[in-house]
């Protein structure tokens, strides 16, 4: 789970040390880790040896933001250029005279029937009127299938059974529907492979025959490396118009997708995101590329800090950190600007494997705003010089602010023991090496 | 279909000939464990095991390319688990249970295990546990009459651990050797669904002693790196003794078996092979690891 990209770039930069641009040589590291990451979630290996060289291009000599670490600059760029490799997400062409044919292809098992239920529900709620056609005679039941989910949902089917050709049916499913005046009408057929040249005739048939609007393929998003053949195969003999990435709601990091937009170039148009009805939605491509590269939501996170940390003094703040120069008042301001980042609870749902980590150590928000208002009030308690020079603070000083903030001395030698910690740590970082940053709120 | 035949022999003559030239009769290079590497990537077998393989193989010091071949063939036979006969016989009733994600060849593969036992004169039935699946049960009844084979069924949308239970009195009463329950597909992410798996689990163990005794996960042949995840969140849930592997008519290798065999020491039984009621055959290692040399089935 920690495995993720960004732990991963986080070491390789933490062992290079930061620096203010990106060089030939922390890229060509970086893009090691990223070749790998991408691999690990199923993108073709060609299809990711051609993605790493546009990211190098982009990557070598840009300006490392002052808000990111060097391992966010790269993640930064990786997860721009994923997301522009999959695509704005495609709509539906439903324009022209009625009604539209929509065909849906792709191997066994991936989803089709379901889709077909699903999209026609979403058409109905968009106002249309939706009809499904039970093109596939081979799978035993699958009419039966059809036919369940359609009458669930009180959707107008049609169907012949299991003898008839299927591309006869298609046609007389489409006459049926366009006779009872559907507005769409949406082709079920059965799974086959690509590398079935019987199979994929037939599907030609079919299209030839009912003219469809859109081709779509339904995919399973744990599809291997085998996906670019399978899309490949697909779009050369029927001519796809888009994808459907089905079973997103596992925990697949889903690389089949990037691999099936890059050799068919059509838009992902759609995701299935569970096994009733209503799971299915327009696909994101912002979010299923945080997926594929294992990094939760960690792009919201890197956006969300480069808002809240004013880049000014974020400056300031660096220089002072390099010289030693931090004081509680710099401490006290930096924890405001977290604040401003959101809750701890949505932070640490951003970062990649701790949305489920929370829920195990069940970290309590409130909990966290008390104690970041405790440190302020301890903090606004001393004198200024006090904050600038912590060692005047003796025994009854303490007392004093103590008292003044509510608190006790314990909490105020917590306090200060953590910001000794983080001025060794500045310390090291002022020599060039990069500590982690600890948990603030402990 | 002129197009897509030239297509797939480009490809093929292209991937013979890198494989041709990287482990011909040439010195070793760089490029040489780079196709290596990409072999074995691109049939799914993962990056951490193509590691390790790459890895042992470069520790062998051969020098000559050819001799390659044979080298990375007995290191992925060595990775692979000889399957022993299934734990089905020596007692009254054995149970069957099968599981996996949707779609993935549950249904379909137990129409095919329950034709060959019955060829194998041993007296069958199936329990059809996937109560959810519109249609699913109806789809199960016909794979029965195909195979021969009765089927116990529920209402839809009934409890699956009732219709095991029903299956298994009937199994008793009819004499049954092997009993085969199917369940629903079920992606191992979702808690609900497998704690509801691990109940059909109980409820058999609670009525058959040391049932179920096998517990079968069907893998689908075209799934990459997410099959080792499968397989082990069902064997964490339900104590999976063993693999199907199915749509290995496909073009897909299958190589995700290599992690799975390795990390979970499963052993793989049996491998789909298409839809007909004879397309499932017994798991040969041997074959398997030659079949990742080959360039698909397509002929
Ligand atoms: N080509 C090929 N297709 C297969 C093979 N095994 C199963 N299928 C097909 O895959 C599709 C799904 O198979 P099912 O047996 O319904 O899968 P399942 O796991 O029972 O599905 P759910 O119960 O819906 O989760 C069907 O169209 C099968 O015909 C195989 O070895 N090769
Ligand atoms: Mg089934």
């Amino acid at each position: 789970m920690f495995d993720s990209l960004s732990d991963r770039l986080q070491d390789v930069f933490d062992n290079l040390g930061r620096k203010g641009k990106l060089t030939e040589e922390d890229v060509a590291t970086a893009l090691r880790e990223v070749r790998m990451a991408l691999l690990e979630a199923d993108v073709n290996l060609k299809v990711a040896k051609d993605f790493i060289r546009r990211v190098q291009e982009r990557a070598i000599g840009a300006e490392v933001q002052k808000s990111l670490k060097p391992s966010q600059q790269v993640i930064k760029i990786v997860h721009e250029e994923l997301i522009q490799t999959l695509g704005q997400p495609g709509r539906l062409n439903l324009g022209g005279p009625s009604p539209r044919v929509i065909m849906l292809v792709g191997l066994q098992g991936s989803g089709k029937t379901t889709t077909a239920a699903k999209l026609a529900l979403m058409l109905r709620r968009d106002g249309r009127r939706p009809w499904m056609v039970a093109g596939d005679t081979y799978r035993p039941a699958a009419v039966d299938q059809l036919v369940t989910l359609a009458k669930q949902l009180d959707i107008p089917y049609y169907e012949e059974g299991t003898r008839a050709a299927p591309p006869d049916i298609c046609v007389r499913g489409v006459q049926a529907a366009k006779d009872a005046g559907a507005s769409v009408v949406i082709l079920d057929t059965a799974g086959r492979l690509q590398i079935d040249d019987q199979m994929m005739s037939e599907l030609e048939a079919i299209r030839d025959r009912t003219q469809p609007a859109e081709v779509l393929l339904v995919a399973d998003a744990m599809t291997g490396q085998e996906a670019v053949r399978i899309a490949e195969g697909f779009n050369e003999r029927v001519g796809l118009t888009g994808l459907i990435l089905t079973k997103v709601d596992g925990d697949a990091r889903g690389g089949a997708a990037i691999s099936m937009r890059e050799v068919t170039g059509v838009p992902i148009k759609f995701m299935g995101t569970g096994e009733k009805i209503d799971g299915f939605e327009p696909f994101h491509p912002d979010r299923l590329a945080s997926r594929i590269l294992g990094m939760g939501d960690m792009m919201t996170l890197i956006e969300r800090a480069e808002q809240a940390f004013d880049q000014r003094e974020a400056e300031i703040l660096q220089r002072k950190m390099l010289k030693n120069q931090f004081t509680l008042e710099d401490f006290l301001k930096q924890l405001q600007q977290v604040k401003k980042m959101g809750s701890i609870g949505q932070i640490l749902n951003m970062v990649p494997g701790m949305g489920r980590l929370r829920q195990q150590i069940n970290i309590d928000d409130e909990d966290a705003q008390r104690q970041l208002k405790k440190v302020e009030a301890i903090i606004y308690s001393m004198t200024p010089s006090e904050r600038r020079n912590p060692k005047l603070l003796n025994a009854s000083r303490k007392r004093r602010v103590a008292a003044g903030s509510g608190t006790s001395v314990e909490d105020i030698n917590a306090l200060l023991k953590q910001f000794r910690e983080m001025q060794r740590m500045m310390k090291m970082l002022g020599k060039g090496q990069m500590p982690k940053i600890p948990g603030m709120f402990r | 279909m002129g197009s897509l035949r030239k297509g797939l022999s480009r490809t093929r003559q292209s991937f013979f000939g890198r494989i041709a030239q990287a482990l011909g009769a040439t010195d070793i290079t760089e490029d040489t464990w780079d196709e290596v590497e990409a072999l074995l990537i691109q049939a799914d077998v993962g990056v951490p095991t193509t590691m390790m393989l790459v890895d042992r193989l470069r520790h062998l010091g051969i020098t000559r390319a050819d001799k390659l071949t044979e080298a990375l063939k007995d290191e992925l036979r060595q990775l692979l688990i000889e399957p022993q006969p299934l734990n089905l016989s020596g007692r009254t009733l054995s149970v069957v249970l099968i599981a996996g994600v949707n779609g993935s060849g549950k249904t379909t593969s137990i129409g095919k295990m329950a034709y060959r036992m019955r060829l194998n004169n041993r007296k069958v039935l199936i329990a059809a546990g996937d109560t959810f699946r519109a249609a699913a049960i109806d789809q199960l009844k016909l794979w029965g009459e195909r195979a021969g084979v009765p089927v116990i069924a529920g209402q839809p949308n009934s409890d699956p651990g009732a219709v095991v239970y029903d299956a298994v009195n009937a199994a008793h009463s009819r004499g049954v050797e092997v009993l085969i329950v199917d369940t629903a597909g079920r992606l191992h992410s979702n808690f609900n669904l497998m704690a509801e798996l691990v109940k059909v689990r109980d409820v058999l163990r609670k009525v058959v002693p040391d049932a179920p005794h096998e517990t079968l996960l069907v893998l689908d042949g075209t799934t990459g790196q997410n099959a080792l995840t499968q397989a082990k969140k069902f064997q964490e849930a339900i104590d999976v003794t063993g693999v199907i592997v199915t749509k290995l008519d496909s073009s897909a290798k299958g190589g995700m078996v290599f992690a799975i065999q390795q990390e979970l020491g499963l052993p793989i039984h049996y491998i789909g092979i298409g839809e007909d009621m004879r397309d499932l055959v017994f798991f040969n290692p041997t074959s398997f690891v030659d079949s990742l040399f080959e360039n698909g089935n397509e002929e």
